[in-house]
């Protein structure tokens, strides 16, 4: 007989958390979907077949090609081998539109590791492999299609995925420092301290968030450097987003702080901070996890809205929003629907963040079912 | 009497009721107003009255919760006031507070080792296998296994959670325990324990004790001189005995009378005192006796003027004049 320990009464929050998370299925494939996703983004330079500078002036607005394994009309008949048609360009006399037809006679080998643009892996690597690519760099493979400029979608769409998620997340990281760290003062200490920071909260959530982001991108000089933009739009959003979660961090410190533990920890010689942080903020810690993940969403939207309305970032650098400025006309959009694919994404990822967020905050009161 | 470990002389505590748009205080609550106690090395000092008596608020201002209006809290002699910041930190260790309630005042996202632990490693005052080996000693002498070092609050009866909280109190070593009505939360089986423990620790480590309950018998049974506190004061004060069996303010008499009597053949006897409800308005003191409007010794004239002094340990103009009948005249 085997011997089971019941190890329920000396679990940590934590693995209380992580049993209840489990039952919620949804939020737990979203939770698999987003670590993929940040495994993309950790890898971008090897997984794209391109850099996000390439461009095929040869080949703009071109559709996606389906990627064969094997094809039975070249000159032995059927034989395997992983590859894509060529295009075949055609331009129309009178509106000028060139339009592509696959070619199957013209076959552009895919294999797996090859050669392509160098690179540098994690900042700090050299490579020149891809995960996967045409053989000859020269040639066209667009899984995805390619832009307006003749750049690869699905190339531009992974490294898209990079700037777009690490603007959410940390952007949503500053704003929960700002947000914790003030909510927690002005709801332990309260007096003046409580009354300017509420005073301050308030005055942000008077201003509508778009004409203000919109006021403030504006400011920015255009021929600025591209990273610091990037992280100039970032502190941006969360200088905007941290209200909110000042507010709910200031009504928790309020309600806890009359409570027995908290002067008994001030009377065992704790200093406030360590009182705040050590003895108050982990009662609540998983709520704000929880509440993390629910507005990375909201992040990403308004940097794919700003982007978008070309107030945000700008290329070189590529973004969901950058990449859907090219799908706002409507004469563009009807000869090329792929365009779209970011957009998707974009919908994917913030119904993912939307799902764990809500299974983390269903499972984080253990104590509750 | 040995040597004096605490003198508190002439304490006011007063609590913002009403500002005025200017921020200046204009309706106060005058929970403590003018206490001097005195307690001895080694010995139970039992503070008794009703809710709202501001029991409480002196034992917090006693352990530094509250800070004091007015007046001056002396320990070993020097004044806590007067203390620098180190100063005021290691008298807080030498005066801890064992709370009331045992749920509230258990951090329920904290382990035991963590609880009981940290007042040594908030001030950095042990780690690793000493701390380790000083919350496993302390529970042991509480009477909890170490094996429940690692489980949290929620696992625990009442009386093993107040089992917790002595141990956080005694683990840096305190000459004077504030117990803040330490055994009301608990079942009537579990208070004799929990009595008994703070007894035998008293003994083991010559604890001095601020025993602060509403319960006459549980005081009863472990004081050695009694404080009873009506409105802000103290009204009597004197020996366990002495007191029990002579009272000699009719506030005290009435607490006696209210006092269960478990025998049945001895009920009926000496009939109980009800008081009327009506408790004066803390933030409006009346003159003279604060009592006078629910006694029924009360003369008008002589009880609701000026201000009377605890003279012979007693706060009443008439204390020699009224013969009162206490708890032990009672059961015998």
């Amino acid at each position: 007989m085997s011997v089971t320990v019941d190890t329920r009464p000396t679990a940590s929050q934590r693995q209380l958390v992580w049993w209840a998370f489990k039952k919620h299925r949804l939020a737990l494939i979203s939770a698999w979907l987003l670590a993929f996703m940040f495994f993309v983004i950790a890898l971008c330079e090897f997984l794209a077949p391109f850099d996000d500078r390439h461009r095929d002036s040869a080949y703009t607005t071109a559709p996606p090609q389906v990627l064969k394994l094997w094809d039975t009309d070249g000159e032995e008949g059927f034989r395997w081998g992983l590859h894509v048609d060529g295009y075949t360009s055609t331009q129309d006399p009178e509106s000028l539109r060139i339009s592509y037809e696959a070619d199957p006679d013209d076959r552009v080998e895919v294999g797996f590791f090859v050669k392509g643009e160098e690179y540098e892996l994690f900042g700090l690597i050299p490579m020149e492999r891809h995960f996967m690519g045409p053989h000859d760099p020269e040639d066209p493979m667009y899984l995805m299609g390619t832009t307006t400029d003749g750049q690869d979608l699905f190339s531009q769409l992974i490294y898209a995925t990079r700037v777009s998620a690490s603007v959410g997340v940390i952007g949503v990281l500053l704003a929960f420092i700002l947000g914790i760290v003030l909510g927690a003062i002005s709801g332990y200490f309260g007096g003046w301290a409580d009354n300017g920071i509420q005073r301050v909260i308030e005055l942000i959530m008077a201003v509508p968030a778009i004409p203000l982001w919109l006021g403030l991108t504006a400011a920015l000089p255009v021929e600025m450097n591209p990273l610091t933009r990037y992280f100039i739009i970032t502190t941006l959003l969360a200088l905007v987003a941290w209200t909110g979660l000042a507010r709910e961090v200031r009504g928790r410190f309020l309600a806890m702080r009359s409570e027995e533990f908290v002067t008994s920890a001030r009377l065992d010689g704790s200093s406030h901070g360590r009182v705040m942080f050590r003895h108050m903020l982990p009662s609540f810690s998983s709520h704000i996890i929880a509440a993390l993940s629910l507005s990375i969403p909201t992040m990403i939207l308004a940097e794919t809205a700003l982007s978008w309305l070309g107030m945000g970032l700008r290329p070189p650098v590529v973004s969901w929003g950058v990449q859907l400025q090219d799908a706002s006309k409507w004469s563009v959009l009807s000869g090329a629907p792929w365009l779209l694919i970011p957009g998707l994404c974009v919908v994917i990822v913030v119904l993912a963040f939307n799902f764990v967020g809500d299974g983390l905050r269903d499972a984080a009161d253990p104590y509750k079912h | 009497m040995s040597e004096q470990l605490l003198e508190v002389s002439d304490l006011h505590v007063r609590f913002p009721v009403r500002r005025n748009l200017l921020g200046r205080v204009t309706v106060e609550n005058h929970a403590v107003s003018g206490v001097d106690l005195t307690l001895y090395k080694g010995e139970t000092l039992g503070l008794v009255g009703e809710s709202g008596c501001g029991k409480t608020t002196l034992g917090r201002t006693i352990v530094g919760a509250q800070k004091p209006t007015s007046g001056s809290i002396l320990y070993d002699g020097k004044d806590l006031a007067d203390l620098s910041r180190r100063e005021q930190a290691a008298s807080r260790r030498r005066i801890r507070l064992v709370f009331q309630d045992p749920f509230s005042s258990l951090n329920p996202r904290m382990t035991l080792r963590q609880i009981i632990g940290d007042p040594l490693v908030a001030t950095g005052e042990a780690r690793g296998s000493e701390l380790e080996e000083r919350i496993a000693e302390m529970m042991r002498r509480v009477g909890l296994s170490p094996d429940y070092m690692e489980r949290y609050p929620h696992s625990f009866s009442g009386g093993q959670r107040q089992r917790v909280n002595i141990a956080r109190a005694l683990i840096v070593g305190p000459e004077l325990v504030v117990a803040d009505e330490p055994v009301s939360a608990l079942d009537v089986s579990v208070r004799a324990q929990i009595l008994n423990l703070l007894r035998e620790l008293q003994a083991e480590f010559g604890l001095t004790y601020l025993f602060i309950s509403h319960d006459l018998s549980v005081v009863e049974n472990i004081a050695d001189r009694v404080a009873v506190m009506y409105f802000g004061k103290i009204v009597e004060l004197a020996g366990t005995a002495e007191l029990y069996e002579t009272p000699h303010h009719p506030y005290t008499e009435a607490l006696m009378s209210a006092v269960p009597i478990p025998d049945p053949a001895l009920r009926g006897r000496g009939g109980r005192i009800l008081l009327p409800d009506e408790l004066p308005d803390p933030t409006s003191p009346p003159p003279g006796c604060a009592f006078a409007g629910r006694c029924r010794h009360a003369l008008t004239g002589r009880c609701d003027t000026g201000m009377i002094p605890l003279e012979g340990g007693v706060r009443c103009v008439r204390s020699g004049e009224l013969k009162l009948q206490g708890l032990t005249a009672k059961t015998n």
